[in-house]
């Protein structure tokens, strides 16, 4: 949205706006914590607060067509474009592109965690669009892999809907996260974090019941004689997310591959001329702050590849 | 209620004898303790269509797995609409020394039928396979060989049996077998009691005791594991073939499967275990795959791994268990089933139907037996045109939601009114939640859309049956 309004507001005329979702928004909508805004509107407003500001411009935005529930299947590097959407499979040829498709999380496979695989094992984003979309509590004793912000967040979440959130556990020997979500979302709970600890099994056969837990040295080895076990019906994993860029990948960017993000000279620059990517998938930020003030370079950027201004 | 024969198991091998019987004048009752098919074994397996090579020639598993092969390739994977590929595979060798090996594995398979073996080398390799590394030196070529996705594979047998008159319940555990004075069984499962004057057992890891209780306590079940890891779908093309290196005594080795989905995937490890429902995966077995791929393809990295599971195959003996059995007369079991069971599925049906028959069972055709089944749609096989006319037949098919494998609302609700009741279930038919993401983005809209189909309440939602709910409450 910032940068659809960015690029309207350096002179480009006609902007579609493609969301995937019944909303606009993205993942602010799940949000429902403060702390969202405190330098870009000086307030602190909670996710979806954030983006309703946001919002409200586009709707009244002439030049721009916002598309909903408009899945975006193909690109090429001539920027055509198809997307799906109940009904219609579209074709656009646009001049430019920007693609803001964020990031998805990374999972409990990814990390490798062996053990089985029962239910009760949620990505915390997940866990996060449950309690908080759908009114839906996934457990009653979780413990949490990783110290991610949304795992910190979805800690608290839980904790207050009554669940008793065992522990964190992370490999490294710092959190991950933003450190007033550790003092806020952990200490203000009584979480114990375990840092220099990885999660070595997940047991249970239809549902979790319990993980294994061993400390590991700097060299993330484990240290022979420190398991331990913890019951729980719920393990949330929070270990970082990936940019989203299977769409640029299919138009022939270059995507490095370690870190799924464009390989490029410059913020929201891809191999592709005209066609940016901004945001999340751009790179991954740690406040929305950010990703607004860059996504509207993003957008000036388009309109100058377009020769406005 | 009375059936002129009860099958245990609704796993590959009890979902093909079902259909092959449903092709008679018969009355079939499959009884299933999971909450849908193919959640045992034939779930968790590399989906390779064996061309049959490394099997000893005497074996009755050797000849089942190159007729099997035969009739999924000829017959069956069109008529159920199956996304059968034939993409061969290759036994590699690192040293030239092993050449005789080859040659005789080469023998061998030609002794049971397989056709089209040829050894290749290293010239044929660079430009076939170019991600093979510099220890390959040599392969035997088996142009028959295939991939196929195992639990659809299922699903498709059951379904069409069905379609032909045989009745599947599950959730239905058989726990007590009784043997009339007049012949014939009384099975009790899930509490109820069902009668028929055959019996056949396909009940894989549990087949043993599913035996004994019918009064034939004659083979044991001891389950070897498997761990296989799934690579990104980006790695599609790591190989073009199957990729095997030379069989050991106790396994066929880390293989370099393709899957029928396009995700490459590397494994399975062989160790023998106690415990009946032990799937989970290790530190050692991932360890173990990824050396063993990495020694035929070097460029396979821990970051292509997108998911993983364990199987556990179902091993009596050296050999598959296929008989009637004289202590209990009008039993027959369908037992032992371990690789390469899911390829001999359709030819253990034929021989089954072929004991039922020399033991008194009337095989009398049906007048009109449904030999088709209709594919499913999966947008991610079709072009763009065929989806346009879809989206434009049906709008629901332009409603994705899983954005990882492309399925639309449509084919969700397709596969509940097909028969899934479960999360996996879901998954196993339309592929929603098997990508990059693991279901992170839509499985609350699954969740939801099931509970429009199915009228069940979000708590009694489960992954794959009782035991496995997913969501402990709702906020008040
Ligand atoms: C890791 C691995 C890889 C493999 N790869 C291949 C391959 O690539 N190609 C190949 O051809 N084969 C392969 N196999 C072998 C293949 O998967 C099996 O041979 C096949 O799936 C066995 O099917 P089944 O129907 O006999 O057993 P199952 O699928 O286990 O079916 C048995 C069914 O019986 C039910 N049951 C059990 N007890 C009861 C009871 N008391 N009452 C009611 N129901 C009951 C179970 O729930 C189950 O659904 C592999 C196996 C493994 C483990």
């Amino acid at each position: 949205m910032a940068a659809a309004l960015a690029a309207r507001a350096a002179g480009v005329e006609d902007v579609l706006l493609l969301e995937r979702d019944q909303h606009l928004g993205g993942i602010l909508n799940q949000c429902i914590h403060p702390g969202f805004g405190l330098h870009h509107f000086k307030a602190e407003l909670t996710g979806p607060e954030y983006a309703d500001r946001f919002v409200r411009l586009v709707k009244e935005d002439r030049g721009i067509e916002v598309s909903l529930r408009s899945f975006a299947v193909r690109l090429t590097k001539d920027k055509e474009l198809s997307y799906l959407r109940p009904g219609a499979l579209e074709e656009v040829k646009a001049r430019s592109v920007i693609l803001a498709t964020g990031c998805r999380e990374r999972t409990r496979e990814m990390i490798q965690v062996p053990g089985s695989r029962p239910a009760g094992i949620y990505p915390a984003g997940l866990a996060q669009k449950m309690v908080n979309i759908e009114g839906w509590i996934p457990g009653r004793e979780a413990v949490i892999i990783g110290s991610g912000d949304i795992g910190l967040i979805m800690a608290r979440r839980m904790a207050l809907e009554g669940v008793a959130v065992k522990a964190v556990i992370e490999i490294q020997k710092t959190s991950r996260g933003l450190v007033r979500n550790v003092v806020q979302c952990l200490e203000d709970f009584g979480i114990p974090l375990y840092f220099q600890h990885r999660v070595s099994m997940i047991r249970g056969r239809d549902r979790v019941e319990k993980v294994d837990v061993v400390k590991v040295d700097d060299g993330l080895k484990d240290i022979p004689g420190s398991g331990f076990g913890i019951t729980c019906d719920t393990v949330l994993v929070s270990v970082g997310l990936i940019p989203e860029n299977e769409l640029l990948e299919m138009a022939g960017a270059e995507i490095d591959r370690r870190t799924n993000t464009p390989v490029a000279p410059g913020v929201n620059l891809t191999s592709i001329p005209g066609v940016f990517a901004c945001g999340n998938a751009c790179k991954v930020y740690d406040l929305v702050d950010w990703v607004t003030r860059d996504s509207e370079l993003a957008g000036k950027m388009a309109a100058k590849y377009l020769g406005k201004q | 209620m009375t059936a002129d024969v009860i099958i245990v198991g609704a796993g590959v091998t009890g979902a093909a004898i079902a259909r092959e019987l449903s092709r008679y004048k018969l009355k079939i009752l499959i009884l299933e303790k999971e909450a849908e098919p193919a959640f045992g074994v034939s779930k968790s397996n590399s989906g390779i269509v064996h061309a049959g090579t490394q099997n000893p020639p005497s074996s009755v598993k050797g000849w089942l797995c190159v007729e099997g092969n035969r009739l999924l390739r000829e017959e069956i994977a069109e008529d159920l609409g199956l996304n059968f590929v034939q993409c061969g595979q290759l036994v590699v060798i690192f040293d030239l020394a092993d050449l005789p090996e080859l040659e005789k594995i080469k023998k061998e398979g030609e002794e049971l039928g397989v056709k089209g073996l040829e050894l290749v080398d290293r010239a044929w390799l660079d430009a076939k396979e170019p991600n093979l590394g510099p220890e390959v030196k040599a392969a035997l070529l088996a142009p028959s060989a295939g991939i196929i996705s195992p639990y659809r594979f299922v699903y498709a047998l059951v379904e069409n049996a069905v379609k032909n008159g045989a009745e599947l319940k599950t959730s239905r555990k058989v726990s007590a077998i009784r043997r009339p004075a007049g012949g014939g069984f009384e099975v009790v499962a899930g509490g109820e009691v069902f009668r028929a004057r055959f019996l056949v057992n396909a009940a894989g890891l549990y087949a043993d005791e599913v035996s004994a209780l019918a009064g034939a306590p004659t083979f044991k079940i001891t389950p070897r594991r498997g761990e296989e890891y799934l690579l990104d779908k980006k790695r599609e093309h790591l190989t073009e073939h199957i990729i095997f290196p030379l069989p050991s005594k106790t396994s066929k080795g880390i293989l370099i499967i393709k899957t029928s989905d396009g995700n490459p995937m590397i494994g399975p490890t062989a160790n023998d275990v106690e415990d009946r429902e032990d799937l989970s995966t290790s530190d050692e077995g991932l360890a173990e795959v990824l050396a063993g791929a990495r020694r035929m393809v070097p460029s396979i990295s821990k970051d292509d791994i997108i998911a993983y599971f364990a199987g556990l195959r179902p091993v009596s003996g050296k050999d598959f268990v296929i008989r009637h059995e004289d202590s209990a007369p009008g039993l027959v079991n369908a037992a032992g089933i371990q690789s390469p069971g899911l390829t001999s599925a359709p030819a253990i049906a034929v021989m089954v139907a072929g004991i039922l028959k020399e033991h008194g069972l009337k095989l009398e055709p049906k007048e009109e037996f449904h030999r088709l089944r209709p594919r499913p749609v999966h947008l991610f096989q079709v072009p763009p045109e065929e989806t346009r006319r879809l989206i434009e037949k049906n709008p629901a098919y332009g409603d994705i939601v899983c954005r990882c494998e492309l399925v639309s609302a449509q084919e969700i609700r397709e596969a509940l009114k097909r028969g899934a009741r479960t999360l996996d279930g879901v998954k196993f038919r339309t592929r929603a939640q098997a990508g990059r993401c693991h279901g992170g983005f839509c499985t609350t809209r699954i969740m939801k859309i099931m509970q429009e189909e199915l009228g069940f309440p979000v708590k009694a939602l489960t992954k794959r049956g009782a035991g496995s709910e997913l969501v402990k409450a709702e906020r008040k």
